[in-house]
Formats: structure tokens, sequence, C-alpha cells
């Protein structure tokens, strides 16, 4: 099993970019899972999915794709919350901001 | 290394460790630890964290509460980042690897962060650096738990860098603590460069965003001859100012030489040369740079951080401290209150003023409150039997003011006549000329006084509308400005007319620049921090009164306070080049 790993890539459509509320979200959730989670940006060096500080230094901003990936136990449902996470806590506040 | 530029207003050159006061006054008292405290630090430093996990949680809920779960969730990230694995392996690897203290440790991390996030240049993410000093104060203060005032128990000396410096915390700095100061904010009057000089510690102000670029205990360079900082200086640069510094050492030692020497020009004529002081202690630095008398000295520190106003007793040692150290045959210019109401903490009537620059201050708040303005009149009218006791009100805007003071001095004596208790009944009266009604009703106000003497400072930050401290408006904040000449012109010929003698006693007569303009102008008295009398007689020595009402008619007749100032630097160069003009 440790040899499991997921991968998917996401385009930052949020105006206010990958900010702060949703990177908290995302570290919180990869977070939960046993399995090493990184988050790359074209171009740079992978950061740890679990790290905040880590996830400052994507400056994802609107129209940045990252690459999230996963190694380990629970790989591919460990990309699934953290994909859910763009779309939904996304919503979310958009629905708070109405 | 990082250099930074500012302003320049009190000579010399220092080297030394940070203390970094930030608004919260949070200081990290030591750098380094030894090997065998670093397991003790990493524990330190989990302890912090904890704490300031569980602080960010319970800003997490309260915000949440009062302000909706979206603005909550700022702290839930500030959680995050508290005990984000990467910060807090890259604080523990500081302490463990670098000997550093579980505070400098933190401190250098999170500034390393922030300044990485702010070089982004991405406005969407600034805001972030923000919040890693939020977190960086939260861990210090979990570390330091609680401090008193960083500046009252210093153990080490150090270079002290502040987004500014208030008046009181400058008064009660140790100068023995203090090898030079270095501000973001402030201009070349305000608080910090007329201590700095006062305390003759080298000092650079108005450097803008400095802070975040620097921890607590980092090596500082100042720079108060070029108005330079230099942050963490690389072995050559720190070299290159070790020797500066002992160069600057012996050109202030050749300015010593003229120590007893005249402040008379090269044909004979006499300019009285003064000091002015705030604290007793300070007479010395007048004597010792053979000042003719203390020509401002001002009051206020007997009111700064008290829990009740000053007993007539306290203030009547203060002034005979200084007569004592100055002798009975040289002036001694007492200015009474000069503070403004938001100052005077213990009193109870205090308000909250919209501006007190234009507020209730100074001889304003002396008339309103009378037995605190008698209680101190009394103390120097006692003074003047034991020397040459001048007496000044500061602040004065009308004649009716002036007259209401005298009145009440007049009350006062008459008061020590009946009780017997000697004093001069002659004692010298004057006023600060400082708000622009008072220089145009100058004529009016000379026949009542002995004396004037203009505060340059307010002077020109009234004339001219602008706070010497506020670094946005500081550059219209200018000495040379003609409407300022002019109102100085016009106080100097209506002494000249009632026989009352005039002096300067604003940062203006300590500043090389316009010594030959002052003087060319018919100034024969400047008072100036003492540093600047060596430098400023030196000047003296080196014209006739010829060539300096030259200079002065002709710097009157321009119309900028450029070409005002650029006009003195040449001039002042031309007669004495080795002089530093800035």
């Amino acid at each position: 099993m440790t040899g499991e790993s997921a991968k998917q890539s996401v385009v930052i459509t949020n105006p206010q970019g990958f900010h702060m509320r949703p990177m908290a979200a995302f570290v919180e959730a990869a977070k939960r899972f046993p399995c090493n989670v990184t988050v790359m940006r074209a171009g740079m060096h992978p950061v740890d999915g679990k790290s905040i500080l880590g996830l400052f230094e994507l400056v994802a901003v609107p129209g940045t794709e990252l690459i999230i990936e996963a190694n380990g136990p629970q790989a591919f449902e460990a990309v699934e919350a953290l994909m859910a996470i763009f779309t939904q806590d996304f919503e979310e506040e958009h629905e708070a901001a109405k | 290394m990082e250099i930074k530029r500012g302003i320049p207003v009190s000579p010399g050159v220092a080297i030394g460790t940070a203390l970094v006061l930030e608004t919260e006054g949070i200081r990290i008292p030591r750098q380094f630890v030894t090997k065998s405290q670093t397991k003790n630090e990493v524990d330190r430093l989990h302890a912090a964290l904890t704490q300031a996990v569980a602080d960010a949680h319970a800003n997490q809920e309260a915000i949440s509460e009062k302000l909706g779960k979206q603005y909550g969730a700022i702290f839930a990230a500030h959680a995050l980042l508290i005990e984000d694995p990467e910060l807090v392996r890259e604080i523990e690897q500081l302490i463990t690897t670098k000997n550093h203290s579980a505070e400098y440790a933190v401190s250098r991390t999170m500034r390393r962060h922030a300044k990485t996030l702010e070089a982004l240049n991405q406005p969407m993410f600034s805001t972030r650096a923000a919040d890693l000093f939020d977190i960086e104060k939260s861990l210090l203060k979990h570390l330091v738990g609680h401090q008193g005032d960083p500046l009252q128990n210093m153990q080490e000396p150090a270079v002290i860098l502040a987004h500014d410096l208030t008046p009181s915390e400058t008064a009660n700095l140790d100068p023995k603590f203090v090898y030079a100061f270095a501000t973001e904010a402030g201009g070349k009057a305000s608080h910090t460069a007329i201590m700095a000089g006062v305390l003759e510690i080298p000092a650079v102000v108005g450097l803008g965003r400095l802070l975040m670029d620097v921890s607590g205990g980092d090596e500082v360079i100042v720079d108060g001859n070029r108005g330079v900082v230099i942050l963490n200086p690389d072995e050559e640069t720190r070299e290159r100012y070790l020797v500066l510094q002992r160069q600057f050492g012996n050109f202030a030692k050749r300015l010593d030489e003229l120590r007893d020497l005249p402040g008379e020009t090269k044909d004979g004529t006499r300019a009285a040369l003064l000091g002015n002081i705030e604290f007793p202690q300070e007479a010395q630095h007048c004597t010792g740079r053979g000042a003719d008398g203390v020509g401002l000295y001002r009051t206020e520190f007997l009111y700064l951080n008290k829990t009740e106003d000053p007993n007539e007793s306290e203030q009547y040692e203060a002034y005979m401290a200084v007569l004592r150290a100055i002798g009975p045959n040289k002036q001694v210019v007492i200015r009474t209150l000069d503070l403004g109401a938001d100052k005077l903490f213990h009193r109870p009537d205090i308000l909250a003023e919209k501006n007190p620059a234009m507020g209730m201050r100074s001889v304003r708040l002396c008339l309103r409150n009378l037995s605190l303005f008698k209680t101190q009149l009394r103390a120097i009218l006692r003074a003047s039997h034991h020397g040459d006791v001048r007496i000044m009100f500061p602040m004065v805007s009308t004649l009716m003011e002036l007259r209401q003071c005298k009145m009440i001095l007049g009350d006062v004596k008459e008061e020590l006549e009946e009780e017997g208790i000697p004093f001069n009944r002659k004692m010298p009266v004057g006023t600060m000329i400082e708000v622009p009604s008072a220089a145009l009703m100058a004529e009016e106000i000379a026949k009542e006084v002995n004396f004037f003497s203009i505060g340059t400072n307010d002077l020109i930050q009234y004339t001219l509308a602008a706070d010497r401290t506020n670094e946005h408006v500081a550059s219209l904040y200018n000495a040379g400005d003609p409407a300022v000449l002019r109102l100085i012109d016009h106080v100097i010929r209506a002494g000249q007319k009632h026989g009352t003698e005039v002096c300067v006693c604003g940062e203006m007569s300590g500043d090389p620049l316009y010594t030959i303009l002052l003087l060319g102008m018919g100034l024969r008295q400047l008072s100036m921090t003492p540093q600047n009398l060596p430098e400023v007689k030196k000047i003296i020595r080196s014209i006739t009164i010829e060539e300096a009402k030259q200079v002065a008619q002709e710097a009157m007749r321009l119309d900028t306070a450029r070409d005002v100032n650029n006009y003195l630097r040449e001039q002042t160069r031309r007669i004495l080049p080795e002089v530093v003009v800035n």
C-alpha cells in the first residue's frame, strides 16, 4: 500500500488567489491523511502540503496552475479531499460574501 | 549586510548590537546561549508555541462569534503557522546549531520569511508579512513573559532601533548603555534628534522601513555623520568603520582645543555662545566646552513621569545644581514649563486634544493652573539670589499673555518679599519668540521684556504649518525658508530698536550651516546643544563681521529655502572647508 500515489492539477480561479483561509483548510485536511502531500507550481520546487508556510511560497495568484501530489497510504482519498477544497471552500466563501 | 539611509541628526559613529523597540516594547533579552542551554531553549520554544497556538484558537472563537466564521478562520491559519513543521524545524535549527536564544531564533526566522513575502511584491499577499509579525510578537510575548520598560533596565550597551522615541522614553535613557539611536520616523528637529544631540550619542532618523529588516541582537553600525545605518556589516565595512570611529574622535579633539578661546570674529566682534540643557548634569557639557552660560534650561524633565507636580524645593535644587556648575557670573536662562497637557499624565484635568501642538500647552497651561505656575516661579526666583538667573516664558502668542505672566511673577515676588526670602529683584525677564504672531508683534513685546529668545523649531513649524516629525511633510520644515528668515530679521530689528537682547535657541543656532547667516543678520547670542559649540565657534572665529553681513544680505535676497541653503553651504565651505555641513 505504501507505493500508492495520486496526482491532480487545478487552476486557481478565485479572484483573491489561493489565500489564507483556503490554505488553512488545505493544511488541516492534508494533516488528516498519513500520506505525504506536496503542492507544485510549474517550474518550481514542490512544497510540503502540510505546511502553510510552504503554501505561502507558492504565491498562487489567480490563473496559477497547481499540481497536488500524494504518496503513501490513502493517497487517492487525500488528493480527492484536497481537490474538493478548491471548489467547495471557495464556493462557500462566495456564498458568505453575498 | 544591508545599508539604510536617513537624516543625520547627531554626529559620531557607533558599532553595537541592536535593541529593537517594537510598538509593544518587547525586547529580546539575549541573543546567544551556551551549548548546554540549547536544550532548555528548545523546551522554552515548545512551551511558547503551545501557548501561542492556544491564543490563536481563543482568538478564532472570539472573532468567529463577533464577526463571523470567515474572519475567525484567519486565526485558524495563524495557529497552523505557529505549529508549521518547516517553521518549527527552522527555529530549532538556529537554536541547536547556532546557539541562538529561543527569542532570537524566533525573530530571525519570522523576519526572514516576512521579508521573502514582501520581496514578492504581490499586494495580494503583502498582508501575510503582517501575519508573521503578529505571530512573532505572540511567541516573543510568551517567551519573554512580562517585561518592564525595556529601556529601563538595560544590562549592556546597545544601539537602539525604534519607529520613533517618545520624549519620555528618551529622557529616561541611560547614556552609558546607549551607543546610538536610529529611528524610522522623525526629522532633523524631532525629540529623538534633540535628545541624541544632548546625550552626545550618534543618531540617524527618518530611515523609513527599518525594523522589519532587523532582529534584536543583530550587529548594527550607525553613522551619525553621514546618516547611514548598516545592518549586519561585512568584515571589510566593519574595519572601515572602526577606523572612521577613531578619526571622528580626533576631529572632536581638535575642536576641543578651542574651548578657552572666545567666540569672536577675526575682526573682534564678540558673540556669546550658550548651551541648551535639559538635565542638571548637562551643565558640565557646557562648561566643558567653554560656553558663556546656559541660554536655555528646559524644565520639563521635572514634570515628566511623575505621580504629582514637583514641589518647590525639588525644583530649587535642580536649578541650584546648574548654578553651582556654571558659576555665579554666567547667565542661566530658565524656561518655565513648556509642556502640553497631553504629557502631564499625572494630572487629573488632562483633556484629550485634537491638535495638541496648537492646544493647551506651555504658558497657556500655566496661566490656567496658577498653583503649578507659582510654585515654579518661586523656585526660580529663589535661585536668582545665587547667580545670573534669567526667566523666560515659552509659547507666548499675544502681548496679553506676556502681561499676565509678568503680573503673576509680580505677585510671587511680593509673596517672597513678605516672607523675607531673598531673590534678585532685577532678574531679567524674557520671552520665547516661537509663534508667528509674537514674531510679528516683536516691536510691542520688546518694550516689555529684557530679552527675546527665538525658538526656531516651533517658529518654523508654525510658520510653514509643517510637523517636523511627520516624514511626509518634513521637507517643508526648513530653517532656511525665506518666510522664517524674514520673521527672524524682524525680531532682531525690533530688539535692536528697543535695546532688547535677542538670542536664538532653536536647533538652527547649533547648525553650522546657519552660523554665518545668523551672525550677519545681527545676532550676538546663540544658544545651542553644547556639543555644537566648538564647531560654531570655529566658524565665527574664521570670518570677519563684514563678510558675515554680506552673506546674510545675499541670503535674504533669495526666494526659496533650497537656494538659501545651497548658498549658505557654498559660503560656509569657502570659509571653512573642513566643516561638515549637511
